[in-house]
């Protein structure tokens, strides 16, 4: 991963082959988990056409097979799709029209083809698009990625779900391990910093030991406690911030604290020096954070196409 | 899983995607914000690993479903292409039931 390189045609194909294919496995295993956990066919095929986002169909069937509630698995499952949000800034301008290249008066993107577009925004599309650096190459990348995988994930769910109802016992076949993997697996690269591992790791312990006593489906909606041992609200940014994103534990300022290894601290020695720099830092974020929020967004999504595709680019 | 659940999900999401183009000239993401979506999904995964690989309904899952995930972590960690790192899951899982560790 890391080094930005321009595909050619064949690369790309080569690439996106890979990433369907990997895909595909887990949509096999969606679809054949979810009828094998008793779920009727339609379930996980209605849910790969029209959510279209692996990891969150597998979490919200993940709570319904544990006996949690359909609100609980909503919940669950639209938490983790929040990323798509700085995902569809991060591809606009090759997921909406083509307006850069032919101005207000050449040929936008059909309404239908748009909102597909929008609908096939995931980490691997997001991934391939911004490897590139044209704008016409950025699309070229974003389509050739999306339609194949939305094609590849709809058919191997329906695989799985004819394989699922032909088993009878998937626990001989370790198929139950399949989705507690996929979701290590997603989340796994982003635990080299500190601050999601110390916060996933409390979510997990807290999710683990409520799960005797409280109805399923909750115990995991608690984990998100666990962002109160990271939450730090900064001084001028804090009010920005609690709008945007309360708290989820509705109190203010849990263990303002934190024990993050403060890179100004470090340097510079002292207090009056560490809030300096973190003031300076913090002009510099908001000037930055359209350009931040692109590149978080191709770090999350390089993440999830590099495992995808056995980390080597 | 009822109709209106995965309609509810399915709008969910689409609306997220659709945000960004739509509020891509009007609307900079807080960088704090940004990392704490990051975060909250992060939360979520682990905390969804955690819970289906050790547990089943309220009581422990067993042995076989931990030790096929902690398996597919370690080769995740790795950088395992992610196809070799379900099969193992399931493998590893099926395997120690095959040979009565459940």
């Amino acid at each position: 991963m890391g080094s930005v390189h321009r595909t050619d045609g064949s690369t790309l194909l080569r690439d996106v082959a890979l990433v369907c294919l990997a895909d595909g496995l887990v949509g096999a295993a969606f679809g054949a988990t979810a009828v094998a956990g008793g779920l009727p066919w339609w379930v996980p095929i209605a849910m790969s056409l029209i959510v279209f986002a692996g990891g969150s169909q597998i979490a919200a069937v993940g709570v319904v097979l544990a006996g949690g509630s359909p609100l609980a698995a909503v919940v669950a499952g639209g938490v983790l799709n929040i990323r798509m949000f700085p995902y569809g800034l991060a591809v606009a301008d090759v997921v909406d029209s083509d307006r850069e290249v032919s101005g207000s008066t050449g040929s936008r993107r059909r309404w239908w083809v748009r909102l597909f577009g929008v609908h096939v925004i995931t980490d691997e599309s997001v991934a391939f698009a911004l490897r590139q650096t044209s704008q016409a190459d950025r699309r070229k990348a974003f389509w050739t990625c999306g339609v194949p995988l939305f094609a590849a994930w709809n058919v191997a769910t329906a695989v799985g779900v004819v394989a699922g109802s032909m088993i009878k016992n998937t626990h001989a076949f370790g198929l139950d391990a399949t989705f507690p993997a996929v979701m290590l697996a997603l989340a796994i690269p982003t635990l080299r910093e500190w601050r999601p591992r110390t916060a996933a790791g409390t979510g997990a312990a807290i999710a683990v030991a409520l799960t005797p006593v409280l109805p399923a489906g909750l115990p995991v909606l608690a984990a998100l406690g666990g962002l109160a041992t990271i939450w730090r609200p900064r001084r001028g940014a804090a009010a920005r911030e609690s709008g945007m994103c309360p708290n989820p534990d509705g109190q203010p300022a849990l263990r303002a604290d934190s024990r993050e290894p403060d890179d100004a601290t470090q340097q510079g020695g002292g207090d009056g020096a560490a809030r300096e720099s973190d003031d300076a830092r913090q002009r510099a974020d908001s000037a930055a954070a359209r350009r931040e929020t692109t590149d978080s967004g191709r770090l999350d999504a390089d993440n999830a196409c590099g495992l995808l595709t056995g980390g080597e680019r | 899983m009822p109709l209106v659940a995965i309609l509810a999900l399915a709008g969910v999401t689409y609306g997220f995607r659709l945000a960004g183009p739509l509020c891509r000239d009007r609307i900079s993401i807080p960088p704090a914000a940004t990392r704490l979506f990051a975060d909250a999904a992060t939360v979520l995964l682990i905390a969804l690993a955690a819970t289906s690989a050790l547990t089943a309904g309220h009581d422990f899952a067993g042995w076989a479903r931990p030790a096929g995930v902690l398996v597919a972590g370690v080769l995740a960690a790795r950088r395992t292409p992610f196809p070799v790192v379900v099969i193992a899951a399931a493998a590893v899982t099926a395997l120690l039931r095959l040979g009565g560790v459940h």
